[in-house]
């Protein structure tokens, strides 16, 4: 599904700006892997950079998707694909309404596929039903995109998008951080019933707690712009009881 | 198949840009270039006007020609352009078919009508599936007018200013003036002297005007100046919506519009004035489009309310300023605005609330859109005046930038001359922001498409007040106009 190879990541127009110091990960199809790692290490970068954002320059390396290469391709195209990013921080925009951002999304990539556009009415079945289900208040998407949402608001608002999109790829950055029990709980259960053999996702996440309801196949430690380390489920609940420190050492002396 | 022809010849030029720039090949009944009194008479006589009609134009002639003499063009507004040959200019052109005066639609030259069709007017079945009466301006002379039966009944009248000049020579002579006179700025003056024609419109004591009235103007003519006068009564306790569009044909040279429009707004009733302008704006380079310059001003009185909307997208120079007399107590004036300027247009627009009577109330919503070279004023002016207790305003002027070539100005007057009023203002300027367009990309969008949602978003506290088909419209244009100036 997901091959990077060796990724170097710098900032735009920034001298010695690297970020991602040569990233190796291989996702395959029905798979879950988790990316654990202390701020500022790179992890919301390479989530970005998957996405296509313009900001950052790729120095080395390849990222494949289904075994082509993305790199030329701009976010929307990598939309169309099937890749989904649940933003850390979603951007607001003022006056544009949830649902005529989502089903504009939806309709643009089906335009892409020359697929047939969802009808207006099963669409608001559909969006409604997803409202209810990721615990969102009805009023709330009557409002602007993003706009006064609280952080949990946004990441359910995140997670609604995620399961009408239902992506082949999703990468959601950190969409547990700020979230109350409940909510978490609909992150995972909506996570855990996406999950099928063709379908797979990246998980950025600061806490083993989510976790506990996600069950990873694989988990990887990013510091410092590397991958430093990857194994089971088990490397997070060893983060949880000896944090990063261990890992920094082996970092700086590998 | 000219038309034809120049509509491919106009794509080469302007791209996708401009859609509405094509020429009708439709004979032309021209008056001399120039103004002097005789011109004057001849556009007076081919209206078969009344004299007193003729002695109002020739009053405001004089006065206007004074004014020139003096050099008293207005000079403040924040817009440059060559000094304007008056006598440069056509001011008069009917077209040929129609000064036998068409019956119905069935009179009307097919290849006007297949104008109408390609500017999308919503005439005859369109305009009746649409719920619209429709009083077409065709450079000078109203072409169709339907509905008038309908309004008829409900003795609403809806017909052109030339009509009602023949027909309700009353109600124009009470009115004609009342708001705007001919005294009022040079633009003003030149409108009431030249005339061609325009709408009127009567809604009587209670009644409730059940569709949206709506005007489509086009200058067509090469060199046309076009000046239309349009006034609209609402008495006492009506109400009435009203739509006005505007589109130009692709020209080189620069065309002048000077219109004036007047409403009055009688005790307890209401007028809705929705505009979407999308004159010519001239070439992406700067050359030709239509110069814009129009006074509109309202007075309401008691329990009254007048709204105006605008949406203007087109032009290469915007000059207006939409305004309400808050003249009887209670009585309630707004202005939403939305205007875009992109590669070399320049708009200098706002609003004027004066508030007379007691407990007063007016909101301004300006936004402006700032792309390419473009360079946009707001200019507004709340006078509170000594009589006017508990006067209430609201003023909210947002500008938005794309690029870093564009301009943006806020010149908010205000003057308050009673102690007990209460006024607000916010000003907000914003560009759209790469993490915005970023979030909307990576669902799918592309970057126009982005850039659009984001600029529709941003401008729906306007859109929102429009008519529901002239609010998607709108969104439509703002997408035209920002052609080239993303991505
Ligand atoms: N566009 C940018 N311009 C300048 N510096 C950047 C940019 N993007 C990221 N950085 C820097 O790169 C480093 C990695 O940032 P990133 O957001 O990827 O960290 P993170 O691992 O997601 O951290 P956190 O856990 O706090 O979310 C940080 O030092 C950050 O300041
Ligand atoms: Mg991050």
């Amino acid at each position: 599904m997901l091959e990077i190879q060796n990724l170097r990541v710098s900032v735009l127009d920034i001298d010695d700006s690297e970020i991602l110091k040569g990233i190796d990960l291989k996702v395959n199809n029905g798979e879950v892997h988790a990316i654990m790692g202390p701020n500022g290490s790179g992890k919301s970068t390479l989530a970005n950079v998957l996405m296509g954002r313009p900001d950052y320059v790729i120095t080395e390396g390849d990222i494949l998707y289904d075994g082509k290469s993305i790199v030329a391709l701009l976010p929307e195209h990598r939309a169309h694909l099937g890749m989904f990013l649940a933003f850390q921080y979603p951007a607001e925009i003022p006056g544009v309404r949830p649902w005529q951002f989502l089903k504009a999304a939806l309709d643009a990539r089906a335009d892409a596929r020359g697929e047939e556009k969802m009808s207006v009415r099963d669409f608001s079945k559909l969006f409604d039903e997803k409202v209810e289900a990721v615990g969102i208040n009805p009023q709330l998407v009557k409002r602007s995109l993003n706009e006064g949402f609280s952080g949990g608001e946004k990441k359910r608002h995140e997670m609604l998008q995620l399961e009408v999109l239902k992506p082949e790829l999703a990468i959601l950055d950190e969409t547990d951080s700020g979230l109350d029990v409940d909510a978490l709980r609909i992150v995972a259960e909506g996570v855990n019933s996406m999950r099928s053999p063709d379908r797979s996702f990246i998980i950025v996440t600061h806490y083993q707690r989510l976790l506990n309801y996600i069950k990873p196949d694989v988990v990887h430690i990013l510091i410092d712009g590397r991958i430093v380390k990857t194994g089971g489920p088990e490397l997070a609940l060893k983060v949880e009881k000896d944090g990063y420190k261990p890992y920094t050492s082996v970092g700086a002396t590998a | 198949m000219t038309s034809q022809n120049t509509i491919s010849r106009t794509s080469d030029l302007s791209g996708q840009e401009y859609q509405y720039g094509f020429v009708t090949d439709i004979e032309t009944d021209l008056a001399p270039k120039g103004l002097n009194e005789d011109i004057v008479r001849l556009i007076s006589s081919k209206k078969r006007e009344p004299e007193w009609m003729l002695e109002w134009r020739l009053k405001a002639y004089r006065y206007w020609v004074e004014l020139n003499e003096s050099e008293s063009e207005p000079e403040w507004a924040n817009v440059k352009y060559p000094k304007i040959d008056y006598q440069d200019i056509y001011y008069y052109a009917a077209p040929k078919s129609v000064t036998e005066a068409p019956k119905s639609l069935d009179d009307v030259d097919p290849e006007m009508l297949a104008t109408f069709e390609k500017l999308g007017i919503p005439l005859q079945e369109r305009a009746k599936l649409a719920g619209i009466a429709v009083d077409a301006v065709f450079d000078s002379v109203s072409v169709a007018t339907t509905f008038e039966k309908q309004l008829g009944e409900l003795g609403i009248i809806f017909c052109s200013f030339s009509e009602a000049v023949r027909n309700h020579p009353d109600l124009v002579k009470k009115y004609l003036g009342s708001v705007v006179p001919y005294t009022d700025n040079f633009f003003a003056s030149l409108n009431a002297a030249v005339f061609s024609d325009g709408s009127f419109a009567y809604i009587p004591p209670g009644v409730r005007c059940p569709i949206e009235l709506m005007t489509y103007f086009r200058i067509n003519t090469a060199d046309t100046g076009q000046f239309e006068r349009t006034l609209i009564i609402a008495d006492k306790g009506a109400y009435v919506s009203y739509l006005e569009g505007c589109t130009a044909p692709f020209r080189k040279t620069h065309q002048l519009h000077a219109a004036v429009v007047e409403l009055i707004a009688l005790d307890d009733s209401q007028i809705k004035y929705s505009t979407i302008q999308n004159w010519f704006p001239g070439t992406p380079e700067g050359e030709g489009g239509v110069f814009n310059f129009v006074t509109k001003r309202g007075r309401a009185d008691k329990n009254a309310k007048i709204s105006w909307t605008q949406v203007e997208t087109g032009s290469a120079i915007t000059w207006k300023y939409p305004s309400v007399i808050l003249k009887g107590d209670n009585s309630v004036g707004e202005f939403f605005s939305v205007a875009l300027t992109n590669n070399y247009q320049q708009a200098d627009t706002g609003t004027k609330m004066i508030h007379i009577g007691k407990n007063t109330k007016s909101t301004i919503v300006a936004k402006g859109i700032s792309a390419g070279h473009g360079n946009n004023t707001y200019r507004g002016q709340v006078l509170i005046m000594p009589s006017a207790e508990n006067a209430v305003n609201h003023t909210q002027c947002d500008s938005l930038l794309i690029g870093d070539k564009c301009g943006a100005h806020t010149v908010p007057y205000i003057e308050v001359r009673n102690p007990t009023a209460r006024l607000e203002h916010e000003a907000s300027t914003s560009k759209v922001s790469d993490d915005q367009l970023f979030y909307l990309r990576a669902r799918g969008l592309s970057e126009e498409e982005a850039h659009h949602m984001i600029i529709t978003g941003w401008s729906r506290e306007v859109f929102q007040e429009l008519p529901f088909e002239f609010a998607l419209e709108a969104s439509q244009l703002l997408k035209i106009s920002l052609e080239g100036a993303v991505g």
